[in-house]
């Protein structure tokens, strides 16, 4: 223990995690933010390494200097270079950075530049990291840990097993989220799954499999003075087997005991006294289902997703305190920002139920396992407060944004309960719910779930009384029942939906709304609580808050200034992610700025828009007309804007507008024309401007008639879309009616309208923002890939390198029309496709897009701050800047998070897939989408380059392309029309057999053997069926090897590298050099 | 814009029951010396009864706190909202430590809490909390906004209440239990002697029974020390003994004047005396020190505790709603803990002699177990 004096460092680099990805996900931008702040505060000055452009850490303000470049060693060692920082903060950014930094002090960087590590010892990350070790520790200090065994070989896997006995628990050391994890129940299992593991990481985990026990976990603290604290503990809801990244979490725990919870809080403690952690720790506990056995599974030296959680659930604000502790102070020198009166060395004390339901989407990917297990594949996460089990747990549920009103009144369909309790999938606890509702008995789904049985008898209460509400009217419905049934937290939907009534219910919010306004007239109405981290002890200064019907007063007043609300981005998923939280935030300040009293509404607890110090009030609650109804009556706002959390808000423009709720920005009625397709595009008729042909869908019948009339491919989508939920491509009459049913099935309130999709073409993006219909500023980006794939998906440079003049000026001139006639006041973004010198509008949407902090950030100027002056109706002069002044490009690049879902396709559509996204800037195109690309994972090819080049058309369009790899000295592989292409055109390369066909040498054998590092596989068509270019993008994925499957984007990669010979040519220069 | 409305809410009011379970049919109310009322419903035994109302922010151990002999004569609330979940382990055997318990019966006058939550299928559980509390004949009241209940007690201080069932006629008086000997009420009759495990000899502690919790026993027993268990009032001077602990107990510890005598006549000697709650309060007052009331005292298991002159500050359980005027304490004595929130006195210590004591509780249960090291340090003096 040291007890010394720790000198204060002048200048910190602090590295980021990147790109969301699964299992690193916006935590991490929370967990960096309060850490630059914290530093900050002592005036020391931070350097930043993140190429996650989207975040609030990169923004203008927090860190002194940022460098959008990739968290690997070879770059960060590159910015010490030139930075000199004295001292590094390694834990803010995930495994990401935790791994950068164990590397850049094996290569002696740290030593080199005199780099002190602060928090946490190496040696003690090195020893949480490395299971052998990990166990060898913990031993020493007589604490139980599952039987497990340290391998590198498949041989010695195999050994281990047999001692340990099937089934056992696989892992690879080293991973973030549990990669690579699974359980082997036999031989064969285990030698397949070795392999893989064995493929990316260098030791692998052969382990005792704890089935159905109990997941336990501790936020733990420590200072240099050995005080400790335990912020908050979890329980997992679902068995130990579940990854608890993928588990419906509760916190606190709500079945241990005194005698439980402290025995595993005192060896929290013990463990991290005898580690050395310096800051914050996260250790995960396996407890026996009916004794106090335990085992110790993990400890996260470093700040976690569930540290965000502990972080958000309690109050506490863990990162900003571990960044404090990491500087040397103690835990009582940190004062309670909440209570302003005591100390950060205390466990704050809860009064409410948290609980935490992960967001999957795994429904956007192609031959992906739907299976839940020990490795991740949730995108977000969302979380829920109430002050009984049951209200947090359906609100949750429906915050989940997957249309479910609570655990029960749901369309899902289970074709076999049973199969679906035993193996989990992310619908689970909906089958919990429809299984009791069915009548099967709490022992009966304990079995099959393994979930102890209190969490099932709070599900079994709220089908209980749902059974209750269905034997009334509405008129007739009880208060006594209703009030129960509000604490439980049905929503009035809910109750609405459960009620008897003769007719089925009106789609729509109007039986909603008869709810609702009986309800109130009943006067059963939700309170305001706050979360105080000391359950009431104490006043509390800081207004965090969220909505119970378990109480009987507020416990804040309304004054009489009107607050400005904005509504947020809930959790995050495939399509809507940290750039909305960027843009709130944003918007937040903006208002700051300008004296208004803010409100906040969000749920997603890996925001920074969630931090309670972000405005004035903080709602920690849902995004439904429900709630933010209910919110707007309580504090009588000036103004909602809806417009900056992407589509969640959006989406209730028009129904909060009716509702009377003063929207601040373009009208409802425009925004309703912008989204109504068939008002869109009347508008774009009267206005000239040109759109694809288009039909809103009213049976099969006439979408054949309309895919013959236009000819295939068509594009179908239903209304309010995002991220291209049930969007699809179809090239047939077959897959258009395939892909029709699963369209409906995503939004029955709105109609699905189906268009000619336009092949070839180029997509250009326009961000702005307007006044009264007037364009105050806006920004023209190009995608790098043609029109099909996902604008999400896409890459995209900015400002625009390869457009004409031309088209800019027309792209101009129809997005002016366009607002002037819809009267914007505030963020837009319209889609064109350009093919031929014929420019078309795809889509418009009146909000901030995903685009906006990506544009604000290179050009350096706010898009965001922009709009929120515009809508408070300020006068707004356009900025001076211009993006043709910009002697430097934005490239932004996709993350895509293939790796961690086991079998899905890697293949783009017109539905998006990437996780996350990074941005870099260059003095050219090439060396920025190199640096992106590297951001994102990928490598600079050394030992072998495999093409595959799809049909004829882009085999000529790429060749040009292949000449260049050759020239660069790369042994080119190809698969055989591939291989005969380019030896008809004097292009040498080795032939290599698909991996359907089992001939050697095969495609396999040289993805597995490592002799292959950059894989360009175009494929012919989006087929779906098990094929060989299916095989080779998987395994390339499994491998870890660079792939890309799109012709553009590989182009333009191959045109970098020859432009760009080594990642050394690559320059190291902070944004503000740039800009 | 909205302020913290935390500490001024005026006057009486009736507050409805938030919550109507389908399995609650009786009424029952808390009413204060105010007059603020917190409707809601009855579970546990059907009968109305008066007491100071405080409340606990410690989130598990429902079971061990209101068996807790400090408890005597109170209406516990608990701010966490959810209580029952695991049940009530088995009751204890007559005779032995009870295990799981802090006495062998509910001490608490009555229990006020949100939500009634839960039945027995923790696998340590052999009833629930209804059963056991039906069983003791302790009534409680659930479906209350105990958030509000709680600041109200903040703002106002903890004060006398009583609980109301719909139905029970015969209602006590809502008085001031401060007067009342709750020491002699919760202290043993007669000596008992707890072996020590572990072979060789044996430390011998005196333990001064004011309402010992269970755990103090243990945590002594474990380190291999035998207990004395004797009454509040017994005669210390002609114990034999290596050591004196004077436990925890219930009320204001001015009324306990029997012991303050028989500490006064200890401290003249030399032998090792360890005070743990009303321990503490109870040897600044034989040391001449004075004590005074909280306004609303500290329970719960969260209440860090600065070691004074060190940067150690220890997370500890607590329940008490006195405390040492530790500004005053008399020569040859200083503070030994201070609590890091509020500052008030958690430990006093003599600067010569091995008399020590603190505030807070190192036996836990419930509550986090760092401040055992006080029975570490205790059993290294008397070694």
């Amino acid at each position: 223990m040291s007890t010394g004096a720790v000198e204060r460092p002048s200048k910190v680099l602090i590295l980021g995690s990147g790109a969301l990805k699964i299992g690193e996900a916006g935590e991490f931008d929370y967990s960096g933010s309060q850490a630059i702040k914290a530093l900050r505060e002592e005036k020391i000055y931070t350097v930043l390494v993140n190429p996650n452009i989207a975040t609030i850490q990169t923004s203008e303000g927090l860190a002194d200097e940022v460098y959008f470049l990739p968290v690997n060693a070879e770059f960060v060692e590159r910015v010490i270079e030139r930075e000199r920082p004295d001292a590094i903060l390694l834990s803010f950014g995930g495994q990401t950075a935790l791994n950068c930094g164990l590397l850049l002090a094996d290569r002696g960087v740290l030593e080199k530049y005199q780099v002190r590590v602060l928090g946490t010892p190496l040696e003690t990350i090195r020893i949480t990291e490395d299971r052998e070790l990990f166990a060898g520790e913990l031993r020493k200090i007589g604490m139980s840990t599952p039987r497990s065994r340290a391998v590198s070989t498949e041989e010695d896997a195999l050994r281990a097993a047999e001692e340990i006995g099937y089934p056992v628990m696989v892992r690879a050391a080293f991973a973030l989220g549990g990669m690579g994890s699974g359980i082997a129940t036999d031989p064969e299992e285990l030698e397949g799954m070795a392999r893989k593991v064995l493929s990316q990481a260098p030791q692998l985990l052969v382990e005792e499999y704890l089935e159905g026990w109990r997941e336990i976990e501790y936020e733990v603290v420590r200072d240099r003075h050995d005080n400790c604290i335990t912020v908050c503990n979890m329980e997992n809801v679902d068995a130990l087997g579940i990854h608890t990244g993928e588990s419906i979490v509760v916190a606190p725990s709500q079945t241990l005991t005194d005698h439980e919870y402290h025995l595993l809080r005192e060896i929290s403690i013990k463990l991290i006294r005898h580690l050395g952690v310096i800051g914050e720790c996260n250790v995960q506990f396996a407890l026996h289902a009916t004794s106090d056995e335990y085992r110790i599974i993990e400890v996260n030296a470093r700040l976690s997703r569930s540290s965000a959680l502990a972080s958000k659930a309690t109050g506490y604000p863990l990162a900003f305190v571990a960044a404090k502790l990491a500087l040397g102070h103690s835990m009582h020198e940190v004062p309670n920002s909440i209570t302003r009166v005591t100390g950060s060395c205390f466990e704050p004390a809860l009064d409410y139920v948290v609980i935490k339901i992960p967001r999957w989407d795994l429904k956007k990917f192609k031959r992906v396992s739907l299976a839940l297990g020990s490795e991740m594949k949730s995108v977000g996460e969302v979380m829920a407060i109430g002050r009984r089990f049951e209200e947090a747990l359906q609100k949750a549920c429906r915050m989940l944004g997957i249309g479910a009103h609570g655990v029960l009144c749901n369309s899902f369909e289970f074709d076999n309960l049973e199969e679906e309790l035993a193996h989990p999938t992310e619908r689970r606890i909906f089958a919990i719910a429809e299984a009791l509702r069915r009548g099967m008995d709490i022992e009966r789904v304990r079995a099959l779930t393994r979930i102890t049985p209190w969490f099932l008898e709070r599900v079994a209460e709220i089908v209980g009384t749902a059974s209750r509400i269905a034997e009334h009217d509405l008129e007739g419905l009880p208060d006594p029942l209703f009030r129960h049934a509000k604490c439980l937290g049905f929503s009035d939907n809910q109750v609405a939906r459960l009620l008897k009534r003769d007719a089925p219910i009106p789609r729509g919010y109007g039986s909603m709304l008869e709810v609702r306004e009986h309800r109130k007239s009943r006067g059963i109405m939700p309170v305001i609580k706050q979360i105080d981290t000391l359950a009431a002890e104490y006043p509390a200064h800081t207004n965090y808050l969220y909505m119970t019907y378990h109480g009987s007063e507020d416990d804040i007043t309304m004054s009489e200034v009107r607050p400005q609300i904005v509504l947020g981005g809930g959790a995050y998923r495939i399509g809507s992610s940290v750039e909305f939280d960027w843009c709130a935030v944003n918007a937040v300040e903006s208002l700051k700025r300008r004296g208004h009293s803010t409100v906040l509404i969000n749920y997603n607890p890996e925001t920074v828009s969630t931090d309670y110090d972000t405005c004035d009030r903080l709602y920690f609650d849902e995004l439904s007309l429900e709630r933010v109804l209910d919110i707007c009556e309580k504090e009588n706002p000036a103004g909602v804007m809806i417009s900056v959390g992407g589509q969640i808000p959006n989406q209730l423009a028009v129904p909060l507008g009716r509702a009377g709720v003063p929207i601040i920005g373009t009208s409802v009625d425009c925004i309703d024309r912008a989204e109504n397709r068939e008002r869109f595009s009347s508008l774009l008729d009267e206005l000239k401007i040109d759109q694809p042909e288009w039909r809103e869908l009213t049976s099969l019948a006439d979408a054949l008639r309309f895919a013959e009339q236009t000819e295939y491919p068509v594009l179908i989508r239903p209304s309010y879309v995002l991220s291209g939920a049930a969007m699809s491509v179809a090239h047939s009459d077959e897959e258009l009616a395939e892909y029709l049913a699963a369209a409906t099935e995503v939004s029955k309130d709105f109609p699905v309208v189906i268009s000619k999709f336009i092949a070839g073409a180029k997509e250009i993006e326009l961000d702005g923002v307007a006044q009264n219909g007037r364009v105050i500023c806006y920004a023209i980006s190009e995608h790098v890939e043609q029109a099909g794939v996902h604008s999400g998906d896409a890459t995209m440079v900015f400002p625009s390198q390869r457009i004409y003049l031309e088209t800019v000026r027309r792209i101009k001139k129809i997005a002016r029309g366009i607002a002037g006639a819809l009267k914007i006041t505030g963020p837009f973004n319209i889609q064109f496709i350009a093919r031929d010198n014929r420019i078309q509008v795809i889509e418009c949407n009146l909000r901030a897009s995903r685009s906006f902090p990506f544009v604000s950030k290179i050009l350096k100027e706010n898009f965001i701050d922009y709009s929120v002056r515009a809508m408070l109706g300020e006068e707004v002069s356009s900025p001076e800047k211009s993006a043709f002044e910009c002697d430097y490009v934005g490239v932004k690049a996709p993350q895509f998070s293939f790796s961690r879902l086991k079998g899905a396709d890697p293949l783009l559509g017109v539905e998006m897939a990437s996780t996350g996204e990074v941005a870099c800037l260059g003095d050219d195109v090439h060396s920025a989408y190199l640096k992106a690309l590297i951001s994102v994972g990928y490598k600079l090819p050394e030992r072998g380059v495999l093409l595959t080049t799809g049909t004829i058309e882009s085999k000529v369009a790429f060749l040009p392309s292949a000449r260049k790899l050759h020239q660069l000295g790369l042994p080119l592989y190809a698969t055989p029309g591939t291989h005969q292409f380019l030896a008809e055109h004097g292009i040498e390369s080795t032939l290599l057999h698909p991996p359907l066909e089992k001939l050697s040498p095969n495609v396999i054998d040289h993805l597995e053997a490592g002799k292959i590092d950059l894989v360009i596989n175009v494929p012919r068509s989006e087929r779906r069926h098990l094929s060989s270019g299916y095989l080779t993008r998987r395994k390339a994925v499994d491998f870890g090897v660079s792939l890309f499957t799109n012709i553009q984007a590989a182009e333009l990669f191959v045109e970098a590298i020859s432009s760009v010979r080594s990642e050394a040519d690559l320059t190291i220069k902070p944004w503000r050099e740039y800009v | 814009m909205a302020e913290a409305s935390s500490d001024d809410q005026n006057g009486p009011i009736t507050l409805s029951p938030v919550d109507h379970p389908p399995d609650r049919s009786r009424r029952a109310r808390l009413v204060l010396d105010d007059g603020t009322v917190f409707e809601g419903y009855h579970f546990g035994a059907t009968k109305a009864v008066a007491g100071e109302v405080v409340f606990t922010t410690g989130m598990v151990g429902y079971p061990e706190s209101l068996t807790d002999p400090s408890y005597r004569g109170q209406i516990l609330s608990f701010t966490y909202p959810l209580i029952g979940n695991y049940g009530v382990p088995p009751r204890p055997t007559p005779g032995s430590l009870p295990e799981g318990f802090e006495s062998e019966h509910v001490q608490a006058s009555a229990l006020v809490i949100a939500t009634l939550s839960g039945g027995s299928t923790h696998w340590s559980a052999a009833r629930s909390l209804e059963e056991w509390l039906i069983e003791e004949g302790v009534p409680g009241l659930c479906c209350v906004d105990t958030r509000a209940l709680t600041r109200r007690l903040r703002s106002h201080g903890t004060r006398p209440g009583r609980i109301e069932v719909e139905g029970v006629e015969e209602l006590p008086e809502i008085a001031d239990a401060a007067t009342r000997d709750l020491v002699a009420e919760v202290s043993c009759d007669e000596p008992r002697l707890y072996e020590g495990v572990g072979a060789g000899t044996h430390p011998r502690i005196v333990l001064v029974d004011c309402g010992a919790k269970a755990n103090i026993i243990r945590s002594l027993c474990q380190r291999g020390a035998d207990v004395l268990r004797v009454p509040h009032d017994h005669d210390l001077e002609r114990e034999r003994a290596d050591g004196f602990l004077i436990s925890n107990g219930p009320g204001d510890p001015k009324v306990a004047e029997a012991t303050v005598a028989q500490l006064k006549r200890l401290l003249v000697g030399a032998r090792p005396v360890l005070g743990i709650c009303l321990g503490n309060q109870l040897l600044a007052l034989a040391a001449g020190a004075d004590t005074y009331k909280l306004d609303y005292g500290h329970r719960g298991q969260n209440q860090p505790c600065l070691e004074v002159g060190t940067d150690r500050c220890l997370i500890t359980s607590q329940n008490h709603g006195y405390a040492v005027a530790g500004d005053r304490l008399p020569p040859g004595w200083r503070e030994w803990f201070v609590n890091a929130n509020d500052r008030s006195n958690e430990g006093i210590r003599h600067e010569d002699f091995p008399f020590r004591s603190v505030q807070f509780h190192p036996e836990a249960t419930p509550g986090p177990r760092d401040a055992a090291v006080i029975f570490d340090r205790f059993l290294e003096v008397l070694r």
